[in-house]
């Protein structure tokens, strides 16, 4: 059974490899609407959302904490909307002491995020074969 | 905890309770904020007690794990050897755990959901990761025919190994290009890790009860290592169902759809399987070990259920970014993994049987049993809530959806203090008794 058990695993483990390694590769844009954002500056704000742990109560797609809103297409309402909230905070959320520069890359990160599409879930067709599209 | 330096997984199963002691405490304190937002906003806030409370219920996963796979491993092969790199993994724990929580205390993070700390202290826990492999094949090498449990552990490692190094390409800007593929590979990682640290717990689980009912050959039972490959598979491409919503490659999504769909297997069997376990149960269940082996089974069904409706996109969209995802990961990091370790700790700390008839224990197991079914129900209670907040027009503000949350939240509060209650009697029983005997 062990030559079995290991055919079966390198198998296994090779496939996953390949799948894997396309998902890297995936050159492909994945944006629903005009991408009006700083390509350099997006991938510094991720880094500008890691570093003040949003994702603790705020969520990208329905993924974080649910202690705030879902922010994926909160950039439609504008840099002061935004600012306003980081600067003064709500209910549980603290103000946070972001310079302008981190200020200016954190939206543009949510500008990357709003253009890939909306989370919103009323916004989903749902098919036949049970599965949804946007 | 020093006495506990001659066994190395001893150590390992000490220092996981601690963990577990400050998971629980801190879980608590966080809960507090969803009724009481002002209770340390300024102080440490939710965006350091959630990371505090989610590392240290992951670790006590991982380093519980690896003290009752060091465990199994002296007991298979009959020697308590290669102790000095067990030790020196156990120190590399050590050190990136107290760095990690000086981090988190000063408000030092800048890493993803569930891996807050700075990514520096990635590298001390990849290399512990890597003197667990070499300990592991030191170990095994000399075995030819491997029982499904060496293969769920030998699995569990390599891949943990391998996805949290993935887990970690984020630092590499070209990674960051894309926000979908950005997000892809995250939640890819962030969900076949769950799989892989599962195969360690779910190995001990089954070496655990092998040893129990002392029927040697289960472990190459061919239907032990068909569950096996339906494990590894759902493992290495069941995290699709996470990406539901992210508009990213639909074979992404219908991968995931379909292999989601062979976890079916795992519930008929479960209802097959359910009468044996009963009658077993009237001989065993006064040992606490079969007693949270056979919890955990309970909880597995439970949780299977909830995943199986899960992974149907169109359900889904019902209960993805609800109160319905926080019920699963708390009801398998609780009720499956958690079960399933304490089952280990015990049999491996105190196995003999006249430590197990207290009143203390019985209150402890059975106060985190319904305490836990009420903590899941308010959790639903608030994911319905915001599930027909979702979809109502129009839309009233968060803010309101919270407060119509109420009852379920002061539920949840409730029963997590019950929880935490029982949690902390076990764990201080356990020790206490553990230190007594030895």
């Amino acid at each position: 059974m062990n030559k079995w058990v290991s055919i079966t695993f390198v198998l296994l483990s090779t496939a996953f490899l390949l799948f894997s390694w396309n998902i890297y590769r995936d050159e492909a844009v994945y944006e629903k609407k005009p991408a009006d954002y700083d390509a350099e500056m997006q991938k510094q704000g991720r880094l500008v959302w890691q570093k003040y742990n949003c994702h603790v109560c705020h969520q990208l797609y329905g993924l974080g904490g649910f202690l705030g809103p879902d922010l994926t297409n909160v950039s439609e309402k504008g840099y002061h909307y935004v600012d306003a909230f980081l600067k003064n905070g709500a209910a549980s959320m603290p103000a946070f002491n972001l310079t302008e520069e981190e200020t200016n890359q954190l939206f543009e990160f949510l500008k990357a995020s709003n253009a890939s599409g909306s989370s919103n879930p009323k916004e989903y067709r749902k098919l036949w074969n049970g599965m949804i599209e946007q | 905890m020093i006495k506990s330096y001659k066994n190395i997984g001893n150590l390992f199963l000490i220092t996981a309770l601690v963990l577990f002691l400050a998971s629980v405490i801190f879980g608590f304190l966080a809960s507090l904020l969803y009724r009481y937002p002002e209770f340390l906003k300024d102080s440490i806030g939710l965006s350091g007690l959630r990371p505090m409370h989610v590392t240290a219920a992951i670790f006590w996963i991982l380093l519980a794990a690896t003290g009752a796979i060091y465990r199994s491993l002296d007991e298979i092969t009959k020697q308590n050897n290669h102790k000095y790199l067990k030790l020196l993994h156990w120190i590399l724990w050590v050190i990136a755990l107290i760095g990690i929580y000086y981090a988190y205390f000063t408000g030092n993070f800048g890493g993803r959901e569930y891996w807050e700390y700075p990514p520096v202290f990635a590298l001390l826990i990849g290399l512990a990761w890597v003197l667990f492999l070499v300990v592991f094949i030191l170990k095994v090498r000399a075995i030819k025919k491997w029982p499904v449990y060496l293969w769920m552990w030998f699995t569990g490692i390599l891949y943990f190994l391998f996805i949290f190094i993935e887990n970690y390409l984020w630092v590499i800007p070209y990674f960051r290009e894309s926000f979908i593929k950005d997000m892809v590979i995250q939640w890819k990682a962030a969900g076949s890790i769950v799989g892989a640290y599962n195969m360690l717990v779910y190995g001990t689980a089954f070496y655990v009860m092998e040893r129990i009912s002392k029927q040697a050959n289960t472990g190459f039972n061919k239907w032990a290592f068909a569950l096996f490959f339906l494990s590894f598979f759902n493992m290495l491409f069941n995290w699709g169902h996470h990406l539901y919503l992210v508009p990213t490659n639909p074979t992404i999504h219908y991968v995931g759809y379909i292999v989601s769909m062979t976890e079916w297997v795992f519930f008929i069997k479960i209802i097959y399987t359910w009468k044996k376990q009963v009658t077993e149960a009237e001989t065993y269940l006064h040992y606490f070990p079969y007693r949270f082996i056979l919890a955990s089974n309970f909880w597995l069904f439970f949780n299977l259920t909830l995943a199986l409706f899960m992974s149907i996109p169109v359900i889904n969209l019902y209960m993805h970014g609800t109160h319905f995802i926080t019920a699963h990961a708390m009801g398998t990091t609780i009720g499956i993994n958690t079960m399933i370790l304490l089952a280990a700790v015990f049999y491996f700390l105190l196995p003999e049987e006249e430590n197990h008839h207290s009143q203390w224990l019985k209150a402890g197991f059975w106060g985190t049993q319904i305490s836990l079914l009420i903590f899941l129900i308010a959790l639903m209670g608030m994911g319905i809530t915001k599930s027909l907040w979702f979809f109502e027009e129009p839309q009233a503000p968060f803010g309101e959806m919270m407060e119509r949350s109420r009852v379920w939240i002061v539920l949840f509060i409730a029963s997590g203090t019950v929880l935490m209650g029982s949690f902390v009697i076990l764990i201080s029983k356990i020790t206490a008794t553990y230190y007594k005997r030895s």
